[in-house]
């Protein structure tokens, strides 16, 4: 695998007096305000970022709660109504034996969600009290909250296909619930505040002790 | 000072600003950064105009997909076949709930498209060998923005859960657009693995002219 050629030791963009752009990595000197290339607003480091780290972590938990404690979906067969919150879903698939599908579902709706919030909790703090997990673990980290917060929406997706699909008059009816928005709202400000998160705040420890 | 052109050559890795000069690896290959590890440049060859034939096929596919019968259910003989625009509009009814739908339809249909139709406008020019069309940078960066709002995939898998979901309650058929939308989803996998950013923006720099 080639790598692009690097000034040893690691020489950052800032240290040269230079702004790199977060989108088309082209660089421009110090006190550019706008990438010529792509139109992207440069910012050298996006420490305001943290504010909204948190204004959208704040807001996305608080619709985590109603998601947890209302029904996710009704379901009617013939005039019996059950109603299903997300654990109360899984639970009930895995009683019925499949076991597998109950892990994707509590996974993608438990532990997902409450893995990012204090995935990202613990990035935003660290970068004031560096020490716990080194810079690679750290980027690591905030990597794999990147890529892997879209995926919460599957229990989203489920509501939507049962309530399309059965709808069969009076046998039988599967209706979304209030969970349904608040989880929706709720991975989608998780989204918000993981790209929010500026990771070149990471490495910034790295060159202060170096320095 | 430096001039723009001395600045062309060189690249801040986004992630973690390490600073590094743009040598364009062999086709094919991949330049990292020297710290985190993030891939800066992965050149293709002809991945343009593969990259466009991909986009033409997602948004045929996506079409059909959207509007052909996706999955049928059957339960004591009472059938009800749905679409992907049937389950994007399954929260309809009520009130509040409208926006859920706005949302999901243009999480896995809308956007794709778009994403899929604003890159052809990007880069049919610049296959051709023509100077970018007027707004293709801010296309390219509204494509860009919109990547991590593309859930076609995800959508995928959703279907999955639900069809065991539902297996202990009524037969179920697969449509043909179920099967056009899992080809859609590995063509967009295929579409997004073959596109290098720093590749594309550079032809599209208003200040580089090689």
């Amino acid at each position: 695998m080639a790598r692009a050629r690097s000034h040893r030791p690691i020489l950052t963009a800032r240290d040269g007096g230079l702004v790199g752009c977060t989108r088309c990595t082209r660089v421009w000197p110090l006190g550019t305000s706008v990438c010529r290339r792509c139109g992207t607003p440069l910012e050298s480091r996006r420490w305001s970022s943290l504010q909204r780290v948190w204004a959208w972590w704040i807001v996305g938990f608080v619709c985590y709660i109603p998601a947890n404690l209302y029904p996710m979906l009704r379901t009617r067969v013939l005039f019996r109504v059950t109603e299903d919150t997300i654990i109360g879903g899984a639970i009930e698939l895995a009683s019925h034996g499949a076991y597998g599908i109950a892990v994707v579902i509590l996974v993608a709706s438990v532990l997902i969600p409450i893995g990012k919030f204090a995935a990202i909790a613990f990035l935003a703090l660290s970068l004031h009290r560096p020490g716990l997990l080194d810079n690679h673990g750290r980027h690591k980290l905030y990597e794999v909250v990147e890529f892997i917060g879209r995926w919460s929406m599957i229990d989203v997706f489920v509501v939507a296909i049962l309530s399309a699909l059965v709808q069969l008059n009076v046998v039988a009816a599967i209706n979304p619930g209030p969970a349904a928005l608040t989880f929706a709202l709720s991975v989608v400000f998780t989204m918000l505040s993981a790209q929010s998160f500026d990771p070149r705040l990471i490495w910034d420890a790295e060159d202060r002790a170096r320095a | 000072m430096a001039t723009a052109a001395d600045l062309d050559a060189l690249i801040a890795c986004p992630q973690c600003d390490a600073l590094h000069t743009a040598v364009e690896p062999a086709m094919g290959e991949r330049a990292t950064c020297n710290r985190c590890g993030t891939v800066l440049i992965a050149p293709r060859r002809g991945a343009f105009l593969r990259v466009i034939a991909l986009a033409v096929a997602i948004v045929i596919l996506m079409l059909g997909a959207t509007f052909f019968p996706f999955l049928r259910v059957n339960v004591a003989g009472m059938k009800h076949a749905s679409s992907v625009f049937d389950a994007a509009l399954a929260f309809m009814d009520g009130g509040i709930m409208i926006g859920l739908s706005v949302a999901v339809a243009a999480l896995i249909v809308l956007i794709p498209v778009l994403r899929a139709a604003l890159v052809i406008y990007v880069l049919a020019p610049l296959t051709l060998g023509r100077p970018p069309l007027p707004g293709a940078v801010p296309a390219f960066r509204l494509s860009e923005d919109l990547r991590p709002w593309s859930m076609a995939e995800i959508f995928v898998i959703g279907v999955a859960v639900a069809l065991v979901k539902v297996s202990d309650m009524a037969r179920v058929d697969y449509g043909p657009a179920f099967w056009m939308f899992a080809a859609l989803v590995v063509v967009s996998v295929l579409k997004d693995t073959m596109m290098c950013k720093w590749t594309i923006w550079r032809a599209l720099d208003p200040t580089v002219r090689s």
